[in-house]
């Protein structure tokens, strides 16, 4: 295997990790707020058909990401409604809103546009273009660094460099501001915020308006970056590796980087390679697809240290009389 | 007594009207809705051919939702029209357990085999239309390596995989073709994502010509290759407009034809297994004016040729689901 194929490889992981991460750390906030959250495929998915549906209708991709966005924000405050105000549970309120998502958008595509529940093709500045970043090309001669700037780290669409930005953003809000402060004590002890006179219902609703943005900047990345349109569930599960990445990643910013590349990079190997040879012994790509998921299993059953989510996790909170 | 009244009126209205419905064709188009740019407008296609060739009527309906499949055969069937045409494998099911109910009336389903008496099951000969245009993309390939990309890993879509492998061997028989899957679950319908990584690695590893047959996932494989500048392969109805110029061809179901068929041969509809190949113009290759520049007089006599041959039995192209395995690869 030579520089250049180890670079596609790569390069494919950062393209693929990518919507992972954004919504890892969509999940990351809410969570972190005791408000689990299994509809982020669904957030996501509705953010990618507003996104391409809007993108295509005005011409402009940063009018389709703002639609994208505020339709996720919209699922989200539902999400919120229910479980927040009314003390819903929080997982059927999620699997509720991936249904809602799975049906509606396709539903909403196929009135609006006839074309089988798809948009469009977006063209010209109905897209995120790839960037590449000054001096790519001067570069490109240097051995190994050179390649390595240019083909990897330049190249992507904006929303990779923003998603990249997110985690050491997601981790100075977290731990060095107040409101992250709250917020992750918000999910472990809700009683507690609330005697210090903090507005549990507030922080909560912001936590679930966070992780609303979020899943838009991904879904709008699957269909306007990655994709010149919106397929009916284009999503494909990746809400739910996204989830299992939140796990493994033990509910941390920087692990939830590592924790999505690797899992990106799963994925890339299992697309270039559909079969890999190790010393005669065949990997089926089947087992690369599930690896995500096992590797998950294993964090959870307390292999490899132990993964403990936020204590208030789940529950909503009822404030004593 | 005005309500009664009225009911019996509308009683007897809806009588008449069914009397007047007596033999009429029927079409159920599937989930995908009558404008689906695809399968359902395909049919769709097919019988307003028939209608305005015959100056007949038929009656048509779209699914909303899964559970309407058995409700809108019954309707059809009660209401006296004949024969009932279906558009896609999930109405089989359905299909099953109506049929028997309505010996009468005769069915007609595409895309699927059921065994009943009053059913005409349409399937058609993928691995046919899928050598010309393997037969088309060895031909138009420079580097001697193509690609396939297939959505789930179904016998199938090996049976569209098989039939391109062919193709693409009879025109240079050391061409490489590149194989890839999209997925085990039904999801690999509908990742595009995947499809446009899946073809950037093909592209990487020489591919210039990808014939894509994997639904939803396609659209991200024909993106890919247009945005990279090589050439795609559409299928089952006719992509070539999505990227013009960019696509070489596409490998047509042509479902019209049997809806039209189904429709013409009316209360008198021959049941059974109604095999749509290259030889009664159930399956072939597209060429609009989108790609009328990529298929040069040599390509189109080549294809033309092979057609022909295949059509009247003098090339047999192997079909996979016959005995699972592929001779070439």
């Amino acid at each position: 295997m030579d520089l250049v194929t180890v670079l596609q490889v790569l390069d494919s992981t950062v393209r693929l990790a990518t919507p992972l991460l954004l919504a890892c750390l969509a999940g990351l906030f809410s969570e972190r707020a005791g408000i689990f959250d299994i509809g982020l495929e669904g957030k996501m998915l509705t953010a990618a058909f507003f996104s391409a549906a809007i993108a295509f209708v005005s011409g402009s991709v940063w009018l389709g990401l703002l639609a994208g966005i505020g339709a996720s924000v919209l699922m989200a405050g539902l999400h919120g409604l229910a479980s927040i105000t009314f003390r819903g549970n929080q997982l059927i309120s999620g699997v509720a809103i991936n249904f809602l998502a799975a049906g509606m958008t396709v539903l909403i595509a196929q009135d609006w546009f006839r074309e089988g529940g798809r948009t469009p093709s977006l063209i010209g500045a109905a897209r995120f273009e790839p960037i590449t970043l000054p001096l790519a090309e001067t570069l490109r001669g240097i051995p190994v660094l050179g390649p390595i700037y240019a083909e990897l780290i330049s190249g992507h669409t904006i929303l990779v460099y923003l998603a990249i930005a997110c985690v050491p953003l997601t981790w100075w809000v977290l731990y060095r501001t107040r409101f992250g402060l709250r917020l992750r004590a918000v999910g472990e002890n809700p009683a507690a915020v609330d005697t210090a006179g903090v507005s549990v219902v507030g922080l909560r609703f912001a936590a679930v308006g966070i992780c609303g943005v979020l899943c838009g900047i991904a879904g709008a990345y699957l269909a306007t970056a990655l994709q010149a349109g919106f397929v009916k569930d284009m999503t494909a599960g990746r809400g739910y590796i996204a989830l299992a990445a939140l796990i493994f990643a033990k509910w941390r910013p920087w692990y939830a980087l590592w924790a999505t590349l690797l899992f990106g990079l799963l994925q890339a190997v299992a697309l270039r390679y559909q079969n890999i040879e190790l010393g005669g012994l065949v990997i089926p790509v089947q087992l690369m697809d599930a690896l995500p998921y096992i590797l998950t299993v294993i964090i959870l059953a307390g292999f490899v240290g132990r993964a403990v989510p936020p204590r208030a996790g789940g529950i909503p909170y009822v404030k004593e009389r | 007594m005005t309500m009664m009244t009225h009911l019996m009126t509308a009683a007897t209205a809806v009588a008449l009207s069914a009397g007047a419905a007596l033999a009429d064709p029927a079409l159920i188009f599937d989930l995908g809705g009558k404008f689906d740019k695809s399968f359902n407008e395909s049919a769709h296609n097919g019988a307003q051919r028939w209608a305005e060739e015959t100056g007949g009527s038929y009656n048509e309906v779209e699914l909303q939702s899964e559970a309407q499949r058995e409700q809108a055969l019954r309707r059809f069937a009660e209401n006296g029209n004949n024969p009932i045409v279906m558009v896609g494998f999930a109405f089989g099911e359905a299909l099953g357990e109506v049929a028997a109910d309505y010996p009468e009336t005769k069915f007609a389903i595409i895309d699927m085999v059921v065994d009943q008496p009053n059913v005409r099951s349409v399937v058609f000969n993928e691995h046919e239309g899928s050598y010309l245009v393997g037969l088309m993309a060895g031909m138009a390939s420079g580097s001697g390596t193509v690609g396939f990309i297939g959505g789930m890993d179904i016998p199938l879509i090996r049976k569209f995989a098989c039939g391109y492998v062919q193709g693409v061997k009879a025109a240079n028989a050391d061409a490489t073709v590149i194989q890839n899957m999209t997925g085990t679950t039904p999801a690999a319908w509908n990742d595009p994502v995947k499809g446009s990584e899946l073809t950037q690695a093909q592209i990487s590893q020489g591919a210039d010509v990808i014939y894509a047959a994997a639904g939803g996932t396609g659209v991200g494989v024909l993106q890919t290759a247009a945005d990279e500048g090589i050439l795609s392969v559409g299928v089952d109805s006719n992509q070539n407009y999505l990227h013009p110029g960019k696509v070489l061809t596409s490998m047509v179901k042509r479902v019209d034809n049997a809806v039209y068929e189904a429709m013409k041969s009316g209360e008198d509809l021959e049941t059974g297994i109604n095999v749509m190949g290259l030889s009664n113009g159930g399956v072939g290759y597209a060429l609009d004016e989108h790609n009328a520049s990529l298929v040069g007089d040599d390509m189109k006599a080549a294809v033309d040729a092979a057609a022909e041959k295949i059509a009247g039995g003098e090339l047999i192209v192997h079909d996979y689901m016959s005995d699972n395995t592929c001779p070439v690869e």
